[in-house]
């Protein structure tokens, strides 16, 4: 908008609208506050029920550290770090290459592959968890990370995004690496990748949140509390505690919810890029 | 046209086509065929054994009375989605569903509006609003559910001591039938606003200067004006966008039902999709299960169908 647009805003609209903006953002963030007042409040305060957000006696290091050691929370933490890297890796190097097919090769069957990328993107992998389950079970993955990561590995969503940015890169680069004798596969690793960057990193931060956050698969395919990723760990860590020791409770997910956050607020561009890229292209 | 395939022929040149040429072309194309499978081969594999088998195998699973680990099964048709439908259980989920995408699509549209008009009102803080906004949707839900529920705590929640302290009644708000659904809705409002906030943001950006300074000159000098004229008809296709993403977050609800109620008091919260994985999962109901995923699907396909046409007109509009 133009800056005449802004000049027009006088004093009373912007306070107006700084108040109005803060009083909505107070509101949202009212949970987050709240889930970190009670980690650093002893039981009794807790219990008391009071409105302040600082306690009068400081209770963070003893529910930190119950919260550390009463659950495997850091196996955890290191659980998801595990998953949501294989499937990221895994989902890159499965779908570039396609994506590179489809975008750049001409071959028999090109469009029937693509018609079944946009029909595997229309289901939603809630619908496919009994089949993926049955599968599971036979080839025996149940309760191992391969079971968390199997169903994973080929992003439609991927294939099609990358397909639609590998679309863009001039063909003459393409000429140019044949002519330099490298490979279609070099191609790929080489050119493609490093120039799609932007859509490698966007995909990375959406499948990277979206499987942090996800709770319905991990919940079917793992019983292990040793392999159970942050949401199902901290669901178990939950019934387990009967649900009212909320000090080291609301530690825990303090502890669980803080990496995304802090990774966002460091990159706030990309995450909303990434979260949305698909949506608004 | 096909690079490898367009390169031959440029090597062939304008000499004529001789039967060497003809037969370079051709190897160049099988060489080039044999690339593009091996490229796209293991994707190929995967979207056939991870999404069309599965989908094929809930559509069969459907139609016979097989339990998870029972070694016989019969076909027993449409039987299963004849009980899915009887099943008081099933039509509350059901009902509860769209009753939750009817307050989370309204609410999480205005406030995502209002809040992107606000921001883009002016030029101050706008990064930091939008983070603050945005905070929620990719919050761990999970795990914010928790902090959910101490909030809604009968006693030491601080919703109920705030009500209290005013005066106003407070509640049981997750244990009581007539809460229960509103008050989940509400945190779908608050998880999805920002993500809707962002894509109104993204629209509003797009709509061209010229039209407001056509408005301009047409006498529309107030911001209410502007807002009549220029920004909420530019915003409608946005919005068409919005509202079809938001209703299918809303119809694929589970976190919060699964930490916070289990579906009670009674059916009072249960959504579909808890009711799919309690049924397939819990209750070993396997193809019970199934009807209810293919119910499922079908809603979500109709939704995201009508996504695709909007999206093509969004593309037409421009």
């Amino acid at each position: 908008m133009s800056t005449q647009h802004t000049r027009r805003l006088a004093l009373p609209s912007a306070i107006l609208r700084h108040t109005a903006l803060l009083a909505t953002g107070a509101l949202i963030l009212i949970p987050f506050v709240w889930m970190v007042s009670l980690s650093i409040k002893p039981p009794g305060e807790i219990f008391r029920a009071s409105f302040s957000f600082w306690p009068e006696q400081f209770y963070g290091l003893e529910n930190y550290t119950r919260a550390l050691t009463e659950a495997p929370l850091p196996q955890y933490m290191l659980n998801g770090v595990i998953v949501c890297t294989m499937i990221v890796v895994l989902q890159v190097a499965v779908c570039a290459p396609a994506a590179y097919a489809l975008a750049k090769l001409d071959f028999p069957g090109r469009n029937l592959l693509f018609a079944m990328v946009l029909i595997a993107l229309l289901l939603p992998h809630e619908v496919l968890a009994l089949p993926l389950f049955i599968l599971g079970y036979q080839i025996g993955i149940l309760n191992t990370y391969a079971a968390l990561i199997l169903p994973y590995i080929v992003s439609p969503f991927g294939i099609f995004l990358f397909r639609q940015f590998f679309k863009t890169i001039p063909d003459d680069v393409i000429h140019a690496a044949r002519l330099d004798g490298l490979s279609e596969f070099a191609i790929v690793w080489k050119i493609m990748v490093p120039m799609a960057l932007p859509a490698i990193i966007a995909f990375g931060i959406f499948s990277v949140v979206s499987h942090w956050n996800s709770l319905f698969w991990p919940l079917i395919a793992v019983r292990d509390q040793n392999l159970m990723p942050p949401p199902l760990g901290i669901m178990a860590f939950k019934n387990e505690e009967a649900g009212n020791d909320y000090g080291p409770l609301m530690a825990a997910a303090t502890i669980v919810v803080a990496p995304l956050i802090a990774a966002f607020l460091s990159a706030q561009r990309w995450f909303v890029e990434g979260l949305t890229g698909g949506a608004v292209k | 046209m096909s690079i490898a395939a367009s390169s031959a022929e440029q090597q062939a040149g304008s000499a004529s086509v001789t039967p060497a040429t003809r037969a370079a072309l051709r190897r160049q194309r099988i060489s080039e065929t044999l690339a593009a499978w091996a490229l796209a081969g293991p994707a190929l594999l995967l979207l056939v054994t991870l999404f069309f088998l599965p989908v094929f195998a809930v559509f069969a699973i459907a139609l016979t009375d097989w339990q998870f680990g029972a070694s016989s099964l019969s076909f027993v048709g449409f039987d299963n989605f004849r009980e899915v439908f009887a099943d008081e259980g099933f039509r509350a989920s059901l009902i509860n569903t769209i009753l939750y995408a009817v307050i989370v699509v309204p609410g999480t549209i205005m406030l995502g509006l209002v809040i992107a008009l606000l921001i883009e009102s002016g030029k101050s803080c706008r990064a930091f609003y939008r983070a603050i906004h945005f905070l929620p949707f990719m919050a761990t839900l999970t795990a914010m559910a928790i902090a959910w529920e101490a909030l809604l705590h009968p006693t030491i929640g601080l919703v109920n001591q705030t009500l209290a302290s005013l005066g106003l009644p407070t509640a049981n708000w997750l244990r009581d039938a007539n809460t229960v659904l509103p008050v989940l809705a509400m945190i779908g409002i608050w998880q999805n606003l920002g993500y809707a906030m962002v894509l109104f943001l993204a629209g509003l950006k797009s709509i061209p200067q010229d039209l407001y300074d056509a408005a301009d000159i047409d006498g529309a000098d107030l911001w209410l004006d502007r807002l009549r004229t220029v920004t909420l008809p530019m915003l409608g296709p946005v919005t068409m966008f919005v509202f079809i993403v938001v209703a299918l977050r809303a119809f694929e609800t589970f976190d919060t039902v699964q930490v916070l109620t289990q579906g009670g008091p009674g059916h009072a919260s249960e959504m579909l999709l808890f009711t799919l994985y309690r049924e397939s999962f819990e209750y070993l109901r396997t193809g019970y299960g199934a009807s209810v995923a293919v119910v499922f699907l079908a809603i979500v396909v109709t939704l995201t169908l009508i996504q695709a046409r909007v999206m093509d007109k969004r593309v037409h509009y421009q």
